[in-house]
């Protein structure tokens, strides 16, 4: 559907993310951590390769990256910086729900063109207060005053909601529909104000500043996207998002592999003739990698696959729900397992914050991933699903 | 086909926010309250019921988006 680019291209741009990945975003990775502060630089540099319009298709200017392409990027990025790597996923979950569902939006795709030209950082507010984290459930409503519209929402996270050009927000379609009946709104810098109602001192991910906010903003009726966003969410959202998430995360589990890869590497060379204890454990960590990146590939490719297909009904199938849930629940696991195991490897080296060796990042990051959208409500959710799922003979 | 049956079973496991009598056949359900919780009561009443079991390509969101698409199934199971 989407994928245009020449292999060799792709590959020249990987290049070209890996080079921004040691020069600029490794280089501030501490630094944004520590602070808790959005990567500013690595987001710049990411601009300055065009890659906010990376999945966009190229007949709409974009470079018309494949979502396995997309996938390849936030890997790599992950490497260098998990927040930077999150926030760049984040964005194209966004660009993904414009690019599959602007249908003919003169608003829309003369948006498209702007993000293009200009670059723009998308967010996306669609948790909020009082619904206890289901996306498919609104308490705010579109209010519809002729050509424009206001909205106000509680949302206990918008990430990197004061460095975004534009905020996608999700709400039931007017004043009197279901909690369920949503659409989905695009709000520009300066049509919306935020309120700030929590900060973001966490853990992991700390460039993310996922902070909550009251958002309230006015726009015109062109910026309400035209399809439900019950389909949004299950043609674009769910699966894009968690391929994506599994992808940065894989990226931030092989950077610790290759941190543990060098650790064993100098401690062989010290003696050849006797190699460290440690290094069993790095063809143990070695193999689990591979199967998560293995999980990753797979759903890419059935969700590649379904997107060229075109058949709209195919997403909504509760089978594949089910498994790109499992994607999600399993790398989140698995992060955490690839982490720790190198960090065993590299013994307390990586156990310091001071250290080159340290993974102290890496493994504060990785325990965000089971709680981002948290694998114990996705697993309830599957086991409702599973219920109505039957695999054919 | 007759919709009523379907229409009891849906005001039975639905837990619609919208009373099923004041639907259409083609009102969509999931803006009617129908969460994915309820739809696996739903469906699983439908089998009983009708005495058919839905196969995998017909369970998606797709299928109980309305008392219609619901119908429509049904009848392609029964034949």
């Amino acid at each position: 559907m989407h994928q245009s680019i020449q292999q060799t291209d792709f590959d020249a741009l990987m290049e070209q993310v890996h080079k921004i990945g040691k020069e600029v975003i490794a280089v501030n990775a501490d630094d944004v951590d520590k602070q808790a502060r959005f990567p500013k630089e690595s987001i710049e540099a990411i601009k300055s390769l065009k890659l906010m319009s990376a999945y966009v298709p190229a007949s709409m200017g974009g470079m018309g990256l494949s979502v396995g392409q997309v996938a390849k990027v936030c890997e790599a990025l992950g490497h260098y910086c998990g927040s930077t790597a999150m926030i760049y996923a984040m964005h194209k979950i966004q660009v993904a729900c414009l690019t599959h569902h602007y249908h003919d939006s003169p608003y829309l795709i003369d948006y498209i063109s702007k993000l293009v030209n200009e670059q723009r950082l998308i967010a996306s507010a669609t948790t909020e207060i009082g619904i206890g984290g289901d996306l498919r459930s609104s308490i705010c409503a579109v209010e519809v005053d002729g050509d424009s519209f206001t909205l106000t929402k509680k949302a206990p996270v918008i990430s990197y909601a004061l460095d975004a050009d534009d905020i996608l927000v999700t709400a039931r379609r007017q004043a009197d529909s279901a909690a369920s009946d949503q659409v989905q709104v695009m709000f520009h810098k300066g049509q919306f104000e935020l309120e700030p109602i929590s900060g973001w001192d966490t853990l992991g991910f700390r460039g993310t500043c996922s902070s909550g906010f009251v958002i309230s903003g006015k726009g015109s009726i062109g910026q309400i996207f035209p399809e439900n966003f019950g389909e949004i969410l299950s043609e674009s959202m769910h699966p894009f998002a968690h391929i994506v998430w599994a992808s940065l995360w894989s990226g931030i589990a092989a950077d610790a592999v290759n941190k543990a890869r060098k650790f064993i590497r100098n401690q062989a060379k010290k003696n050849i003739n006797a190699p460290p204890i440690s290094a069993i454990r790095l063809g143990e960590v070695d193999s689990v990698l591979q199967n998560m990146r293995n999980n990753i590939a797979v759903a890419e490719q059935e969700y590649s696959d379904m997107l060229t297909a075109g058949d709209k009904n195919a997403f909504s199938n509760f089978g594949f729900g089910i498994r790109i849930n499992n994607l999600k629940t399993s790398s989140a696991q698995l992060i955490v397992d690839i982490v720790g195991k190198a960090m065993l490897i590299c013994g307390i080296a990586s156990y310091r914050n001071d250290s080159p060796m340290s993974l102290s990042r890496h493994i504060r990051d990785a325990y965000g991933a089971a709680l981002m959208v948290n694998n114990d409500r996705i697993m309830l959710h599957n086991s409702t699903l599973l219920l109505m799922h039957r695999e054919e003979h | 086909m007759n919709t009523e049956q379907i229409r009891a079973i849906l005001a039975e496991h639905g837990r619609l926010t919208t009373p099923v009598e004041d639907l259409e056949d083609t009102s969509d359900l999931y803006h009617s309250g129908l969460t994915s919780l309820a739809t696996v009561g739903l469906m699983l009443a439908l089998e009983d019921e009708f005495d058919i079991e839905f196969p995998d390509s017909a369970l998606s969101r797709k299928t109980f988006t309305s008392i219609e698409s619901i119908a429509e199934v049904i009848e392609e199971l029964v034949e």
